[in-house]
């Protein structure tokens, strides 16, 4: 059967790649299906120091040195899918792409990953990319000497702030709430730049402009005061959201729409696991999200192999 | 030169004689960035599928580059990668930052057919 795989994995980020390489190092055949491009969150990041062995890669490089590997063992890897059905509640397990191609499993690992939040208010979708951005490696020397503006208060917002002061002659940060969630070295670095100033409290409600973006509306939480500012850049660090929302109703969620897993990263129905940063759990990094996809691989692995066993002794029978 | 499997445009000439020779033309303009990577990723896959577009790429940051830096259609962008559409030479379609398989793919049905 050309489409049926032991194991369907969807995702290709550190815990979906790091499940393939387990997984077909074992014989098990495994399928990754990926809706984006290969790497998840892994390669937004410029630089990783931290990953055990390696002294400094991009992320770009680990995702394709991960994606080579779990190739070379037989895994095979389709990227940019459309999933338009997921059927996995029973025995044999069922995913429709692109509204045409139908794979089959005796087990399914969700590593889906997670998404940047976005603040889903009017004009930020019309001037991504023309002001509004989400990376301040990739656009920070658009806004050389320019003034800007960098909404969250976790440890990326504030680590970029610092960073994008390099380029900018003023960065202000806006955060929703009178404290930071982020660690205190990175809040202290920012109090201590003179270029960096705080607007805490408050959130932005509109973006605007012509064919670049001019001003934001900045609302006070506590006030409900509205004020107008004019920016020539934002840049957005509020956090991800996990790749959940198709799978409500039958994966079980938490109220943050995290997949529930237990220590063998298995859900609530047989045969599904989940691996990564849609699971819940309170560290997410390339080294967890490793470590999840193993594990959910040597589950799904066992879970597959005893049923070949049933199905071997129902046959012998 | 960028980490893809696109056809690397090097220079203006480069630049010129590709569109001189190709009706439809959709060239990625960006770095081995975390906004422009996806997008090569998406070129490289449609590459088979849409057999009537060339597709290519350029460094954002080489000197050749400002063919696409200075297009007026790009006044206003802030956000790599630059990607440039173009039918017979003229051009039809710009976007910045990135973009996902399916909002490409409605351009170059909109614009070049399948």
């Amino acid at each position: 059967m050309e489409n049926h795989f032991d194991v369907i994995v969807i995702g290709a980020g550190a815990a979906g790649l790091t499940a393939g390489i387990y997984l077909s190092r074992a014989k098990v055949s495994t399928l990754i299906l990926n809706k984006g491009a290969v790497g998840g969150q892994m390669v937004l990041t410029h630089e990783i120091a931290n990953y055990p062995g390696v002294e400094s890669i991009s992320g770009y490089q680990l995702a394709r040195n991960m994606k080579t590997q779990a190739q070379k063992f037989g895994c095979v890897i389709k990227s940019n899918i459309k999933i338009t059905k997921l059927d996995i509640e029973g025995e044999i397990k069922s995913v429709e792409v692109n509204n045409k191609e139908v794979y089959t499993t005796h087990s399914v690992i969700l590593a889906t990953g997670g998404k940047s939040r976005t603040l889903g208010v009017p004009g930020e979708e019309q001037f991504k990319g023309k002001g509004i951005s989400y990376c301040a490696t990739c656009d920070g020397d658009f806004f050389q000497d320019k003034e800007i503006i960098v909404v969250g208060g976790g440890n990326s917002a504030l680590e970029e702030a610092v960073s994008l002061t390099k380029y900018a002659s003023k960065v202000t940060i806006v955060h929703q709430f009178d404290n930071f969630q982020a660690l205190e070295h990175y809040v202290e670095e920012a109090k201590n730049n003179s270029k960096i100033n705080f607007i805490m409290e408050s959130k932005i409600i509109e973006f605007a402009g012509d064919e670049s973006l001019k001003k934001v509306r900045i609302q006070n939480q506590a006030t409900e005061e509205i004020k107008e500012m004019m920016v020539d850049g934002v840049f957005i660090f509020i956090g991800y959201v996990p790749n959940t929302e198709s799978m409500g109703g039958k994966v079980a969620l938490n109220n943050y729409g995290e997949i529930i897993v237990d220590k063998n990263m298995a859900t609530n129905i047989a045969g599904v696991y989940a691996a990564g940063d849609s699971i819940a759990k309170r560290y997410r990094q390339v080294t967890t999200a490793v470590a999840d996809g193993t594990i959910a691989a040597l589950s799904a692995s066992e879970y597959v192999n005893n049923i070949k066993k049933e199905l071997n002794t129902v046959s012998a029978n | 030169m960028l980490n893809t499997n696109l056809t690397h445009i090097l220079s203006e000439q480069e630049h010129a004689k590709l569109l001189q020779e190709n009706e439809n033309v959709m060239v990625c303009c960006g770095r081995m960035g975390p906004m422009c990577i996806p997008v090569y990723e998406v070129m490289e896959e449609l590459e088979g599928e849409y057999t009537n577009v060339k597709f290519a790429d350029m460094e954002f940051d080489i000197a050749d580059a400002r063919v696409i830096r200075n297009l007026p259609e790009v006044r206003g962008f802030q956000g790599i990668p630059f990607v440039i559409y173009y039918k017979n030479g003229k051009v039809v379609k710009a976007t910045s930052s990135i973009q996902s398989r399916e909002q490409v793919t409605a351009i170059l049905d909109e614009k070049f057919g399948k």
